[in-house]
C-alpha cells in the first residue's frame, strides 16, 4: 500500500518533465506531421496528445487496480477479520462455533420458508426481448436486466391480470433450491448466515430445505401451477423418513410465515383442494414452527403499497426530486410501471391488515394508544420515557387507529368533528382525470374525477374501511385477490365456509392444527420505528397517473413524534408493526383458545434492535430489522437450539422489550 | 466484424511497436535519460490504456452490432418440436455420470476457509491453483471406509445447477435442458438426480439418502403431473447408477427401497441412456494403474520430467493417483464381464475395424501399399489382441499366447519387505511403496493382461483399495441369476448379474456416438530409472512412444477401436443390442430395447464450437439428432414411432461372436 502511495505523487511532475524536454526538443521535425494525425505524433515520441494521455491514464487506472486486486487476491482469508478485531476488539464466536463446542448436533431437519421479495425468480420461457435470458434470474442476483431492458423486463414479471396466473407465452419460476433465497443480491445476505452457522454443527443438504415458491401468486395458486405445496409435503415426508423419524423444525420468515399457516391447513384438507395429509399429519412431521417476522396480522406498508406504490423510502424521494419518478425517463414512467406490475402480483394483498378495527383500531382508540416514539439516540430514552408518563397533554396521543387520513388535521382531530361523506356509492365519473397514462394500466383512470373527490372527502380510513377503499380504487384487482383472501374475523370457526382456502393463511379465521406437541414461535425485532399509519394528499400534478400521495410535508417540530414524512411511526421491525408479528403468540393462540384448540405451546422472543457499531460490522450481529436480523446471533442461536432438540423452555420462554403484553390485552377479541 | 477486428488489431500492435523501436533509433537517448525511468512506466501504462481501450470498443460494438443472419444458430430441435405441436408429457428425470456433476464444500479444515458452499469441482476449478494441496486432500475420500474423512464434508451441489455447465461454456445438460424448456418443461417436471459421484452407489444412500430421495422425487413427479411415468435419461456412469436404482427400489427395506415388486413397471416409461458405460471402460484400467489416460501419456513422453518432477512441491500425477485410488466409483467402471466379452489372449474381434474415417482410411491404403512393395511377401499382420488389455511391451502385445510369461499373480506374495524408499516419498499414501521392486518386475515381464486377469492385476497392486470398492461393486457374469447370493447390492450395478425390473412396458435406449477411435487396450513399460524412485512411485507408464507403423489403431501406446471417444461401442451397445434383447435371462419381462448410435461429424468451422452433430461422450448432449430423439420420447413417443434402432457400427456383428448364456 505505502508503496502506491509513494509513487502516485511522483509520476506527474516526472512526466511533465519529459513533456517539456521533448518539446523544446522535438517541435520542429514534427510540426509539419502534427496537424495530420493525432496517435502519429506519439509515434514520434514527441508531445503527448490528448488521445495519448487519457490511454496513459487508463492505463494507469488499470495498472494500479490489477494491482489491488492482486494483493487482495493474494490477502489471507483471514485478514479482514484480523483488522476489524483489532479496531472493535475481539469478535464473539458465530453461534455455530459456539454451540458446536457446547456439542450440539444436527438433529431435526429444518425447512426454510423465504417470505416474498426475497426469493429468486427465474425464467423458463420469454418473448422475444428477453432472448439469451433462459434460466437467468429476473429477479434477485445483480438485476442487470433492470437497466438494460426494462420494460422487457416489468412486462416478463408481471402476472396476468385476470387470473393472477402466468401471461401468455412467459414462464417465470421460482429458482429451487437453498441458492434461491441465500442471497437476495451479491453481497447481501438473506438466510446464508443461518445456513452457514447451521452447517457447524453438522447440517448439509439432506436435513435442510428451501421450500422457494413463486411469492407473486397467490398461495393456492402456487400448487395449482407448480405444485409447490405438495412438494413441501413429500420433502419434509422425506426429511422426516431419511432422519431417523425426527420432526421437522419449520423457520417462515416473513410472508413465509402466513404461506406456512396456509400449509397447515391445506395439508391436512383431503384430496381434491387439500394434501390428503389426513388429521395427524403435523402432529407427526412437525416439531416447531419458528416465524421470523411473521406478519400474522398483515403490513400497514402494503396498503400504501397498493394504494398509491409508495412505501416511506418512495414518498420521501418523491419530496425530494418532484416530477422526477413522475415523469417519463426512458420513456419508463416509473411509478406506474412498478404499481401496475405489483398490481398483478395476488401474495401483496395476503399482508393487507387483517382483523380490521378489532385489531388495529377505531376512530378513537388503538392498541398502541400513548406509545410514544422516542428520538433515535438510544441516550434520550430516559427522558423521553419521562415525558411520556409526565406530558401526556403536551405529546398528542396518536390516533393509529385512522390508517389513512387525507391532512394532518384529519388525522389528529377528533373523531365528532369528521364528517365524512360515504364513498362507496360515489359515481365513477365517464371524465378521465389524466389521458397522458392510458398506457399504463392502472385501474385510476376508470375511476373519474368524481371517484377521486369522494375518496378524498371521506377523509379517514381505519382498517375495515381501508379495503373497501381498495375495493373501490381498484376493483378488478380486489376481485381477483379477495377470491384467494380473506381479512376478517371469523365468528364460529366451525362454519364450513372455512373449509375454502382463502381463510387459511388468516390466523383469525382458521384453527390451528390437531398437535399439542407442536411449537409456535414467534421471533421478530423490535426498536425500530415502522410504518403504521399515513397522512395522504390529493396529487395535482397534471402528468401524475396516481391521484394520491403520501403528503411528505407533514410532521411535527417535537423531535420526539411519531408523526415523520407523513407516516405515523409505531414499534417494530421496520416493516411489521409489533403487533402484527406478535399478537397471535402472545395472546390469541396462548393457551387453549378457539384458534388454537389443542393447546400448542407459543412463545414470544423479541430481538432488541442495536445497530451496527461502525461500518466493519456490516449489517451488524445484534441487528432487529425485518431482513437484517436473519444475521442476529442470537435469534441464529435460538433457532439452532430448537434444531438440536430444545424446546420452548430450554431456550428461555418468552423475552419481551416492546409493550405487546399490554396492547393485546386492549383488543377486545373472543377467544 | 472479423475484418473490422483485424483491422484494429494490426493497428495498435503497430502503435505499440513502433513508439520503442523508434525510440531507441532516435538520437533523443541523452535527453531520455535524463527524465529517468518513468519514461518507460508512462509508456507502458499509455500501452495498456491503449489495449484497454480498444478492448471495450470492440466489445461494446460487439453488443450493439445486431448477430449477422449468417452468424445466428440454426433452429433449435426444441423450437421446430414446439411448432410441431410436441408437449411435455412425462416428467424428466435426468442422471449425471462421472466428473461432470458440481461438488460443493460444507466443512472443511482450515486451509479452506471462506470456501463454504463454493464449488470444489466444477465451474472454474480456481482452487486447484491457488492451494492444490487443500484441495486435493478435501475432494479425497477417506482410504479405509470410502467416505468422508473426519472434519470434511463435501457434498454434490443439488438442482439443476449441478451439471447444466460443467465449467463456465462448457456445457454438460443445459443445451438438452433449454430444449426441454422450449417445449414446456420447468422445474416441476424437470428434476437433475445429482449425487456424489466420488462414492460407490450404495454409499450415496448411506451417507446422503440419495437414491431414498430419487425415489421419493419420481414418486412426487408421477403424482403432481397427473399420474404420467416418468422418463428417465442417465448419463454415462448415471446409467450404471440408474440400474443400481431399479434393482434397489424393488428391494425391500432395509437393504433397499421397498417400492414392492410392481415400483418400476408403474412410475418408469423408459430409460433413455446416453453414452452408458454398461459393461464398464477400459480408460478405467489405465486410470486406475497409472493415473494416466491417453492424453496425459502423449503429454509425458513430449516432455520427460516435467510431470514427474516435483513441481511447485507438487508430485501431479501420484497426488491425483492417490485422490484418485479413495474414490469407489472408478471401480464401477471397470471392464464387466471378463474374457467373454472382452475377448481373451489370443481372440481379436474385428471391432475396431469398422470405424469409418475417411482421412484415415486414406492414409491406411497408402500405408499398405508402400508396405507392400517394402516388406518381404511372407511377411504376415499380426491381427491386433485387443483382448489383451495391458501389455507390457509391444511384443507382448502381439506374440502368440504360448510365448507369454505364464504367471500366476495371486501366486506372487506381495513382499513383506518394505522396499528401501526414501522416507520423502512416504509421505503420500499410495500402496504402490508397499510391493518390492522385485515382484514389479516379475509382474511385468513380457506379460499380457486380459480383462480378467487385469482384475487381479489391480487387486496385486492396490490390494487396500480393491477389497473396499469390491465390497460395492462386482465384475463377473452371473451363472444363476436366481442365486440368493445376488441379493447382495454390490452385484446391482452390473447388467450380466442383475435381471431387468419386471415391467413388460419400460423401454430400455442405448442412445451413443460413434466414429471416434475409442481407448481399447493399452502398452505399458515399467519406470526403470532407478535414480528416480522416490520420484515414480507410480512403476508403470504407458508406453506412449509405441506407435503401429502399419497399424493405425495403435498410436501412443494405445490402441484404439470404434466408440465415442470414451466408451467403446461394445460397452455402450451389447446390453441393448443383444443381452437383453427379447425375453432374456437378464431381461425377464422382455421389455423392449433399442439401439440409436449417432455418428460423429466434428463441428464444420470453429463458430459451431463443439458442433450440433458431434458423438463424443459429453459433447453429445448437444448433438441435434439425439435431443430431438429425447424430446419425442419425453412427449410420449414410443421406440417404433422415433424410428426403432438406428446402427452405424458393428455393434450387431459383434455381439454375435460374444457367447455368453442368454
Amino acid at each position: 500500500m505505502p508503496l502506491i502511495h509513494r509513487k502516485k505523487p511522483q509520476t506527474p511532475p516526472s512526466e511533465e518533465v519529459v513533456n517539456a524536454d521533448e518539446d523544446s526538443q522535438k517541435k520542429p521535425p514534427h510540426e509539419s506531421s502534427s496537424s495530420s494525425k493525432t496517435h502519429k505524433k506519439s509515434n514520434g515520441g514527441g508531445k503527448w496528445s490528448c488521445v495519448d494521455s487519457c490511454c496513459w491514464f487508463i492505463g494507469c487506472v488499470c495498472v494500479t487496480w490489477w494491482f489491488l486486486l492482486f494483493l487482495y487476491n493474494a490477502m489471507p482469508a483471514s485478514f479482514p477479520q484480523y483488522v476489524t478485531e483489532r479496531i472493535t476488539g475481539p469478535l464473539p464466536d458465530p453461534p455455530g462455533v459456539k454451540l458446536k463446542k457446547e456439542g450440539l448436533k444436527a438433529q431435526h431437519p429444518v425447512v426454510f420458508i423465504p417470505g416474498i421479495v426475497t426469493g429468486g425468480l427465474e425464467l423458463w420461457e420469454g418473448k422475444q426481448c428477453a432472448d439469451g435470458l433462459f434460466r437467468k434470474r429476473l429477479w434477485g442476483g445483480t438485476f442487470g436486466e433492470v437497466y438494460k431492458r426494462p420494460l422487457c423486463w416489468v412486462e416478463h414479471m408481471s402476472l396476468d391480470n385476470e387470473t393472477g396466473l402466468d401471461p401468455e407465452g412467459i414462464r417465470v419460476r421460482a429458482v429451487s433450491g437453498l441458492v434461491a433465497a441465500d442471497y437476495f443480491a451479491p453481497g447481501y445476505f438473506v438466510w446464508a448466515v443461518l445456513i452457514a452457522n447451521l452447517a457447524h454443527i453438522g447440517y448439509e443438504e439432506k436435513n435442510m430445505y428451501m421450500a422457494a415458491y413463486d411469492w407473486r401468486l397467490s398461495f393456492q395458486n402456487t400448487e395449482v401451477r407448480d405444485q409447490t405445496l405438495s412438494r413441501m409435503k413429500s420433502n419434509i415426508e422425506l426429511m422426516v423418513s431419511t432422519n431417523g423419524g425426527k420432526k421437522a423444525v419449520i423457520v417462515p420468515h416473513s410472508m413465509g410465515v402466513l404461506y406456512f399457516l396456509h400449509f397447515m391447513k391445506w395439508v391436512e384438507e383431503p384430496a381434491p383442494m387439500g394434501g390428503g395429509g389426513g388429521p395427524n399429519w403435523c402432529a407427526k412431521y412437525i416439531k416447531a414452527v419458528m416465524n421470523i417476522g411473521g406478519p400474522f396480522l398483515g403490513v400497514p406498508k402494503a396498503v400504501s403499497g397498493l394504494f398509491s406504490a409508495e412505501a416511506k423510502d418512495v414518498a420521501v424521494a418523491r419530496a425530494i426530486a418532484p416530477g422526477f419518478l413522475d415523469t417519463d425517463i426512458f420513456r419508463l414512467q416509473t411509478l406506474q410501471h412498478i404499481m401496475r406490475m405489483t398490481r398483478t402480483w395476488d401474495s401483496t394483498m395476503s399482508m393487507l391488515p387483517k382483523g380490521g378495527d378489532t385489531i388495529w383500531g377505531g376512530l378513537d382508540w388503538s392498541p398502541e394508544k400513548g406509545h410514544t416514539c422516542c428520538g433515535k439516540k438510544q441516550k434520550r430514552n430516559e427522558t423521553c420515557g419521562e415525558a411520556g408518563e409526565n406530558g401526556v397533554s403536551k405529546i398528542k396521543p396518536v390516533n393509529y387507529g385512522r390508517m389513512i387520513s387525507f391532512g394532518k388535521d384529519i388525522a389528529e382531530a377528533a373523531s365528532s368533528e369528521i364528517n365524512n361523506i360515504d364513498f362507496r356509492g360515489a359515481v365513477k365519473g365517464q371524465s378521465f382525470p389524466n389521458h397522458t397514462c392510458r398506457d399504463v394500466w392502472t385501474e385510476y383512470h376508470d375511476m373519474g374525477i368524481a371517484g377521486i373527490k369522494a375518496i378524498a372527502e371521506y377523509k379517514v380510513y381505519t382498517a375495515d374501511a381501508v379495503i373497501d377503499l381498495l375495493h373501490y380504487v381498484a376493483p378488478k384487482m380486489m376481485a381477483r385477490g379477495s377470491a384467494h383472501f380473506s381479512y376478517g374475523i371469523a365468528d364460529d370457526l366451525d362454519d364450513p365456509k372455512y373449509k375454502d382456502p382463502k381463510y387459511w393463511s388468516n390466523p383469525l379465521e382458521t384453527k390451528l392444527p390437531n398437535a399439542p406437541e407442536m411449537e409456535i414461535f414467534s421471533l421478530y425485532g423490535v426498536g425500530i420505528p415502522t410504518e403504521r399509519a399515513y397522512v395522504y394528499k390529493l396529487n395535482q400534478s397534471p402528468d401524475s397517473c396516481i391521484p394520491f400521495q403520501i403528503f411528505t410535508s407533514a410532521h411535527e417540530e417535537d423531535e420526539d413524534s411519531c408523526l415523520k414524512a407523513g407516516v405515523y411511526n409505531v414499534d417494530g421491525d421496520e416493516t411489521v408493526p409489533v403487533l402484527s408479528s406478535g399478537y397471535m403468540c402472545a395472546k390469541a393462540w396462548r393457551g387453549k383458545t378457539r384458534f388454537n384448540p389443542s393447546g400448542i405451546k407459543t412463545y414470544v422472543r423479541e430481538y432488541n434492535h442495536s445497530p451496527p457499531a461502525n461500518l466493519l460490522e456490516g449489517r451488524g450481529t445484534q441487528s432487529g430489522a425485518h431482513v437484517d436480523i436473519m444475521g442476529n446471533f442470537a435469534l441464529i442461536e435460538d433457532i439452532m437450539r430448537v434444531a438440536a432438540g430444545g424446546n420452548g423452555s430450554d431456550i428461555g420462554h418468552d423475552q419481551v422489550y416492546s409493550g405487546i403484553y399490554e396492547w393485546s390485552d386492549r383488543i377486545d377479541l373472543k377467544l | 466484424m472479423p475484418p473490422l477486428l483485424r483491422f484494429r488489431k494490426l493497428s495498435f500492435s503497430e502503435d505499440t511497436v513502433n513508439p520503442t523501436a523508434k525510440q531507441q533509433t532516435t538520437t533523443e537517448k541523452p535527453k531520455r535519460r535524463r527524465a529517468g525511468r518513468c519514461s518507460c512506466v508512462d509508456s507502458c501504462c499509455w500501452a495498456i490504456g491503449y489495449l484497454c481501450t480498444a478492448w471495450w470498443l470492440l466489445l461494446f460494438l460487439y453488443h450493439s452490432v445486431p448477430v449477422p443472419a449468417m452468424l445466428q444458430a440454426p433452429e433449435s430441435p426444441g423450437t421446430r418440436l414446439s411448432r410441431d405441436g410436441v408437449k411435455a408429457l412425462h416428467p424428466v428425470i435426468l442422471v449425471p455420470g462421472i466428473v461432470t456433476g458440481g461438488l460443493e464444500l460444507w466443512e472443511g479444515r482450515p486451509c479452506a476457509e471462506g470456501l463454504f458452499r463454493k464449488r470444489l469441482w466444477g465451474a472454474s476449478f480456481t482452487e486447484i491453483l491457488r492451494r492444490p494441496l487443500c484441495w486435493l486432500e478435501h475432494l479425497s475420500l477417506d482410504s479405509e471406509t470410502g467416505l468422508d474423512p473426519p472434519g470434511i464434508r463435501v457434498r454434490a451441489v443439488p438442482g439443476l445447477v449441478a451439471a447444466d455447465y460443467f465449467v463456465p461454456c462448457y456445457f454438460a445438460w443445459a443445451v438438452l435442458i433449454e430444449n426441454l424448456a422450449k417445449i414446456g418443461y420447468e422445474g416441476k417436471n424437470l428434476h437433475m438426480a445429482s449425487y456424489d459421484w466420488r462414492l460407490s452407489f450404495h454409499n450415496t444412500e448411506v451417507r446422503d439418502q440419495s437414491l431414498s430421495r430419487l425415489k421419493s422425487k419420481i414418486e412426487l413427479m408421477y403424482a403432481t403431473n397427473g399420474y404420467k411415468k416418468v422418463v428417465v435419461v442417465p448419463h454415462s456412469m448415471g446409467a450404471i447408477y440408474f440400474l443400481h436404482f431399479l434393482k434397489w427400489v424393488e428391494t425391500p427395506l432395509p437393504d433397499g427401497g421397498g417400492g414392492g415388486p410392481g415400483w418400476c413397471a408403474k412410475h418408469v416409461k423408459a430409460v433413455v441412456n446416453i453414452g452408458p458405460a454398461f459393461l464398464g471402460v477400459p480408460k478405467a484400467v489405465s486410470n486406475l494403474l497409472s493415473a494416466e489416460g491417453k492424453d496425459m501419456a502423449y503429454a509425458r513422453s513430449l516432455a520427460p520430467g516435467l510431470l514427474d518432477s516435483e513441481l511447485l512441491k507438487l508430485q501431479t500425477l501420484e497426488h491425483l493417483m492417490r485422490m484418485s485410488h479413495s474414490w469407489d466409483s472408478i471401480v464401477s467402471l471397470l471392464p464387466k464381464g471378463g474374457e467373454a466379452i472382452w475377448g481373451d489372449l489370443d481372440s481379436h474381434t474385428k471391432e475396431g475395424h469398422s470405424f469409418i474415417d475417411s482421412k484415415r482410411k486414406l492414409s491406411q491404403s497408402n500405408l499398405h501399399r508402400q508396405n507392400d512393395s517394402v516388406r518381404p511377401e511372407s511377411w504376415v499382420k499380426e491381427p491386433a489382441k485387443y483382448g489383451r488389455f495391458i501389455a507390457f511391451g509391444k511384443r507382448a502385445s502381439e506374440v502368440p499366447s504360448a510365448q507369454l510369461n505364464p504367471l500366476n499373480i495371486k501366486e506372487l506374495l506381495r513382499s513383506d519387505v518394505i522396499s528401501n524408499d526414501s522416507t520423502s516419498c512416504r509421505q503420500f499414501w499410495s500402496e504402490y511403496s508397499e510391493i518390492s521392486r522385485e515382484s514389479i518386475v516379475k509382474v511385468a515381464e513380457n506379460t499380457a493382461y486380459t480383462a480378467t486377469t487385469v482384475l487381479d492385476l489391480l487387486r496385486f497392486i492396490a490390494p487396500k483399495m480393491m477389497k473396499r470398492a469390491e465390497a460395492h461393486f462386482s465384475h463377473g457374469i452371473a451363472e444363476d441369476l436366481d442365486d440368493p447370493k445376488y441379493g447382495h447390492y454390490k452385484y446391482w450395478s452390473n447388467p450380466l448379474e442383475t435381471k431387468l425390473p419386471d415391467a413388460p412396458e419400460m423401454e430400455m435406449y442405448s442412445l451413443y456416438g460413434v466414429g471416434i477411435p475409442t481407448e481399447r487396450s493399452y502398452i505399458y513399460k515399467l519406470t526403470t530409472t532407478p535414480s528416480s524412485k522416490c520420484k515414480s512411485s507410480i512403476p508403470f507408464r504407458i508406453d506412449g512412444s509405441v506407435d503401429g507403423d502399419d497399424d493405425i489403431y495403435l498410436k501412443g501406446g494405445t490402441r484404439f477401436v470404434d466408440g465415442d471417444e470414451s466408451v467403446p461401442v461394445i460397452s455402450a451397445g451389447f446390453m441393448c443390442a443383444k443381452g437383453w434383447r427379447g425375453k432374456t435371462r437378464f431381461n425377464p419381462s422382455g421389455m423392449e430395447t433399442y439401439v440409436r448410435e449417432y455418428k460423429h461429424k466434428p463441428p464444420g468451422s470453429l463458430l459451431e464450437s463443439r458442433g450440433m452433430e458431434s458423438g463424443s461422450h459429453v459433447d453429445i448432449m448437444g448433438n441435434v439428432g439425439l435431443i430431438e430423439d429425447v424430446l419425442r420420447i419425453a412427449s410420449g413417443a414410443s421406440g417404433q414411432e422415433i424410428g426403432g434402432d438406428r446402427v452405424y457400427s458393428n455393434v450387431m456383428k459383434m455381439s454375435e461372436t460374444v457367447s455368453i448364456k442368454l
